[in-house]
């Protein structure tokens, strides 16, 4: 009885992680399963006809898989460097900088934290239509060139930094923007690392944003990719559509699994996802 | 220095007037026209678009099958991570392990799992199915019976969410000092039971206001499962997805701006706690 008890958590964990695991091990599965397997629900993992290249084979045919992947990972980078670019500093000066308007900036980056990308898609479409920019990476990037989360992440972290360092360095002849980029930053790197996470991981996931500016199959990220890779199989071979999947899913699993602190600290920090 | 600081938020300023700003008041303005894109002219009428959500039954179903996904996913989804937190939060050798496993879902790209969940749930090829029929019960057509549509997607919706809403809670139980359940177990609280009544829940009744919130804004934004799944067939509409169909598909711009800013004003009362919350935590 004693030893059931102490069991017990352990069961419990493992019956709940047995249905959050399983569409991760269904997917494998079935990728790499025959399709004339189709049928066979049995969990059994190895498949009676190894076609793992036939299904990943068939995946890369019906659709630019490679295409989406490297959209995905040129918009996710493209987004991150200039929302970097442009928060770090904003954030400097808001933390140690003092210059009329500093607390009503601050008030409409907290304001702005409160505005979710789906209210503005609307006006941000009408703009860049009327700009002739639709279908271009530029569009698929544009609303994210500013994060707000990121100015109040950094803002918060730049804070603390020691006002005495910053005034020997100036001392010394450092330039304002050696000191925000070399020192400040420097001592903010767990913060650039969490928020790194947490900007790519939601870029590489977001559909909304793509689906609405994006109908040229050659620029489309990942998840876009999926919903139309799903249309063009419609449910007729299941093989190829689950390796589809895991190639998609496969770069954030794999990124999640060799840095779980800094995945779970990013993502988890924001609240929002 | 001040001619510095201008320099330093110059492009922060001009973006967030070009991408917040700008757009709202842009999307306000729309909200009171019949605007369509690539209309030749467009009138002024008043509040018109707002009379008419509140009349459009394609808009209203989309508003109760929201409540409804929220209502299942709130519960569900902040309930279930407070148990799993408990139980991972006394395991020492394995707990990054049930940590990791019960994270996996937030990571993964949900348009991806909600093609592998469509074939899991499949009538007659998936293994859900197939477990239901062994124990003897008819199969359940998760996804082509309209009234089953929005709990299978709101049971997605938790599955997705469960590890997210975990890892707060574990932050939460790890900031309860251990000598307040010394204190308590001296008070006569002797079985665990009560010792999560009188201590765990009321230390953590912050966190759980904060993952209630972050909860509900997630499902008051509900897209994708949708979008996979559905396409908002039979009935099936959310509030993104009608407002993505009227603004996108169907360029009933101005129509689309009124039921964005209905959706933005839902959203804005769900955030200013979490806002509040967030700048509070940061500045401890």
């Amino acid at each position: 009885m004693a030893r059931l008890r102490s069991y017990l958590p352990h069961l419990v964990l493992a019956a709940g992680a047995f249905v959050m695991l399983l569409p991760f091990y269904w997917m494998f599965l079935t990728s790499i399963r025959s399709p004339a397997e189709i049928f066979d629900i049995s969990l059994w993992p190895i498949p009676k006809d190894f076609s793992a290249g036939e299904n990943f084979e068939r995946a890369a045919r019906q659709v630019p898989m490679a295409r989406f992947m490297l959209n995905g990972a040129f918009v996710c980078f493209g987004i991150l460097a200039v929302q970097v670019l442009t928060a770090v500093p904003a954030a400097y000066a808001l933390a140690k900088l003092k210059f009329p308007g500093r607390k009503l900036l601050l008030t409409l980056v907290i304001a702005a934290l409160c505005v979710p990308m789906q209210a503005l898609a609307l006006p941000l479409f009408v703009g860049l239509a009327k700009l002739e920019l639709l279908n271009t990476y530029f569009a698929m990037m544009a609303p994210f060139f500013l994060s707000v989360f990121a100015i109040f992440l950094f803002h918060q972290s730049f804070r603390s930094y020691p006002d005495e360092i910053i005034e020997a360095a100036r001392m010394d002849g450092f330039s304002e923007m050696e000191i925000c980029w070399g020192l400040v930053l420097r001592g903010s790197l767990p913060s650039l690392a969490a928020f790194s996470v947490f900007s790519l991981v939601a870029h590489w996931n977001d559909l909304y944003w793509p689906m609405i500016v994006v109908t040229d199959i050659n620029l489309a990220p990942p998840p876009l990719g999926m919903l139309f890779f799903a249309d063009v199989e419609s449910g007729a071979n299941y093989g190829a559509l689950m390796a589809g999947a895991a190639l998609i899913t496969a770069p954030m699993l794999v990124c999640f699994l060799l840095a779980r602190r800094h995945f779970i600290a990013g993502i988890t920090m924001t609240g929002v996802k | 220095m001040m001619r510095r600081g201008f320099l330093f938020v110059a492009p922060a300023v001009l973006l967030l007037l070009a991408i917040y700003v700008v757009p709202v008041i842009v999307l306000a303005v729309f909200s009171v026209t019949d605007y369509q894109l690539g209309a030749l002219s467009t009138r002024f009428i008043g509040i018109d678009n707002f009379v008419q959500a509140f009349s459009d039954q394609v808009f209203m179903r989309a508003m109760k099958n929201t409540v409804i996904y929220a209502l299942i996913v709130i519960p569900l989804g902040v309930g279930l991570a407070l148990g799993v937190a408990l139980l991972v939060q006394g395991r020492r050798r394995s707990r990054a392990f049930w940590e990791a496993a019960y994270f996996l879902p937030v990571t993964a790209t949900l348009v991806a799992m909600a093609t592998v969940w469509q074939f899991l749930l499949h009538p007659s090829i998936g293994p859900v199915n197939a477990a239901i029929k062994w124990f003897g019960f008819e199969p359940v057509s998760f996804l082509s019976d309209p009234s089953l549509l929005i709990p299978t997607m709101a049971m997605i919706g938790v599955w997705q969410v469960l590890g997210f809403n975990m890892v707060l809670f574990l932050a939460g139980l790890t900031a309860i000092p251990q000598d307040l359940y010394e204190a308590a177990r001296l008070d006569g609280a002797k079985n665990p039971i009560d010792r999560f009544f009188t201590v765990t829940w009321p230390m953590l009744g912050p966190t759980t206001l904060f993952v209630v919130v972050t909860t509900s804004i997630s499902a008051f934004k509900v897209f994708e499962t949708v979008a996979v799944l559905t396409k908002g067939r039979f009935g099936s509409e959310v509030l993104l997805f009608s407002l993505y169909l009227e603004g996108f598909e169907y360029s009933n711009t101005g129509y689309a701006a009124a039921l964005t800013l209905i959706f933005l004003a839902i959203i804005l009362v769900l955030s200013i706690g979490q806002t509040v919350h967030l700048d509070r935590k940061v500045h401890y």
